[in-house]
């Protein structure tokens, strides 16, 4: 049985944040009486995460898929409740346990800015206790990996986004972690870079069976990474559980676009009993459950004549947009 | 804490940060100019100090001119160590990059305080050093292994006060994020060390020892390298010293906790 390696029990964070009226005034203000309020971020949430599991953390801006992820490594100290991250206490941040995790953010980097990526990476070895040799083998095998090669001898400040994102990602595996905390890893990406960040990602899941925790607002990254999500809504789990189960929850239907020989055939089967969207002459578009999709099919194939047909998904973005917006949306 | 493991990282941080350096060669050149041009600066204001007066609080013009040779050094200290890597704890702080910091299964004050150098400081620390062996010459000091253990000791007191002043200053950036005009207003005290601290009024003499200890930082060891120092002076020096280091480390170790990274 697969064991749990991320137990969270009823986990709060509040912050102290001091806010200020516009104007002149309202700055003088602020700088003489600052005016702070106790914020709760986080609000008394619980879930497990399994060895080797890739789990990505949905939700809008400030809804506090960060913070979460930051208490899950040890930066910032719950407010209340209890972490245990491979039977580790994060913030206490032992030697044993450092060496076991990695965090990687899309908008900071750590590799040193005008030297070639290669000074970072031994650099991070001596800091993780891996010898040289070892450390070279580890490079070559994860740059083939991520694909990069003379990058590695290049300043950083010299390489294009993706070849630093790559970099980094590499800097920041130097130590085999078997706990990869990604925030936004995918920001600012190309279209091409991020699908080779993808699948660098699902390969090293693969082979090491190293667990993934992956904030992104780039859904391809979630659908083509993340099996389970857990939907962060300030500061709350609205959802926990399979993607394919939440995207079948959120949007029940499916829309198919059926192209008829004639337009009696569409006519009959606007008055066969399927929900219809619309009509265009012989094209007729129909609303049909996902459960019953299939014998719906066979149904409409059996007896019409039809030229063609188009099952239309509703975009995974928008879908899950619907739960990020709406602050009282039931999953 | 596993010295080795530290030796070789700090190996690594050398290497590192000499080759950032000489990524900008014309820098370095500026920086060595500037250095020699400070010196030949401060000896030049020092000697119209004392045109008009053979002593100044007690202090000749030979004499003085220690406590140049030893700010000097420290100075170069402070270039070489602290002003790389302190001031970059703020920007650490604001921009949130304490966290790779963090999590890095090593020291976090031993990463921040020394993972950069600014070579050109090398060459401060070398003509400070100079200049303390012609003070030798002219002042006729006799070399022996309790004048060198105890200048050393001292010396190293007066490093281990100015780098917890100063790492003191910069970890208050946890909680007010933007301090870094205390360090220069630190530094801007520095300079008073230049001079004999009998050449101060008393309030002010109390002021330097207490407050700003510029007495333990420049004074003392120069009463040392040429024999003046009392007893209880040097010692209250390394529990001075003492009492910084493990204020400043308790400090750093408190502050953290209220380390709130920055938002994504």
């Amino acid at each position: 049985m697969v064991q749990n390696i991320i137990n969270v029990r009823n986990l709060s964070k509040s912050f102290d944040i001091s806010s200020k009226e516009p104007g002149l005034n309202g700055t003088i203000k602020h700088f003489f009486r600052r005016q702070t309020k106790s914020l709760k971020v986080i609000k008394d949430i619980s879930f497990e995460i399994k060895e080797g599991e890739i789990v990505g953390f949905l939700g809008a801006n400030g809804a506090g898929k960060t913070t979460i992820l930051k208490m899950l490594c040890g930066l910032i100290y719950p407010s209340e409740g209890s972490i245990i991250v491979s039977d580790h206490s994060p913030f206490r941040r032992k030697e044993k346990f450092l060496k076991q995790i990695t965090l990687i953010m899309g908008q900071k980097q750590q590799l040193i800015w005008d030297l070639p990526p290669i000074e970072s990476f031994y650099l991070n070895a001596s800091i993780y206790d891996v010898d040289k040799f070892e450390a070279k083998r580890r490079i070559k095998k994860l740059s083939e990996m991520l694909e990069i090669d003379d990058e590695l001898f290049i300043p950083v400040r010299k390489l294009s986004l993706g070849q630093r994102m790559k970099s980094e990602l590499l800097a920041a595996l130097i130590h085999e972690p078997n706990i990869l905390f990604l925030d936004e890893p995918t920001l600012g990406l190309d279209i091409n870079a991020q699908r080779n960040l993808r699948k660098f990602l699902q390969k090293y899941n693969k082979e090491t069976n190293a667990t993934i925790c992956l904030t992104s607002h780039y859904m391809k990254d979630i659908t083509s990474l993340c099996k389970r999500v857990i939907c962060v809504q300030e500061g709350s789990i609205s959802y926990d559980g399979e993607l394919d189960i939440l995207l079948k929850k959120l949007s029940p239907v499916k829309e198919i676009l059926i192209v008829c020989r004639s337009e009696d055939d569409a006519k009959k089967l606007e008055n066969s009993g399927f929900a219809v969207k619309n009509k265009i002459k012989n094209e007729i578009t129909l609303k049909i459950e996902n459960n019953s999709i299939t014998s719906s099919l066979k149904t409409i194939l059996n007896n019409f004549d039809i030229e063609d047909l188009f099952i239309n998904e509703p975009p995974v973005d928008e879908i899950i947009g619907r739960v990020l917006i709406k602050k009282d949306y039931d999953i | 804490m596993n010295l080795r493991k530290y030796l070789k990282v700090y190996k690594k941080f050398l290497h590192t940060s000499l080759a950032c350096e000489l990524e900008y060669k014309t820098n370095i050149l500026v920086d060595l100019i500037t250095a020699i041009l400070s010196l030949i600066g401060s000896i030049f204001l020092l000697s119209i100090f004392f045109q008009n007066n053979r002593s100044i609080g007690g202090w000749e013009f030979e004499e003085a001119l220690i406590i140049q040779g030893i700010y000097t050094i420290l100075n170069g200290i402070t270039n070489t160590w602290f002003n790389p890597n302190l001031t970059e704890i703020v920007k650490h702080i604001r921009e949130g990059t304490l966290d790779f910091v963090l999590l890095k299964p090593i020291d976090s004050q031993f990463f921040i305080s020394l993972k950069k150098i600014n070579p050109s400081g090398f060459l401060e620390i070398i003509l400070g050093f100079f200049l303390l062996l012609f003070c030798i010459r002219i002042n006729e000091i006799n070399l022996n292994m309790s004048f060198l253990t105890l200048t050393l000791m001292t010396i190293t007191c007066s490093i281990s006060i100015l780098y917890s002043l100063w790492f003191f200053i910069s970890t208050t950036t946890i909680w007010f994020v933007k301090t870094w005009n205390a360090t220069e207003v630190l530094r801007s005290f520095l300079y008073i060390g230049r001079f004999p601290l009998n050449s101060f009024s008393f309030s002010l003499r109390i002021f330097f020892s207490v407050f700003i200890p510029i007495a333990f930082i420049t004074t003392i060891p120069s009463e040392v390298f040429l024999g003046l120092s009392q007893l209880w002076k040097i010692l209250l020096e390394v529990v001075v010293a003492s009492v910084f280091l493990i204020t400043s480390r308790k400090f750093w170790l408190f502050a953290l906790k209220f380390y709130s990274s920055a938002s994504s």
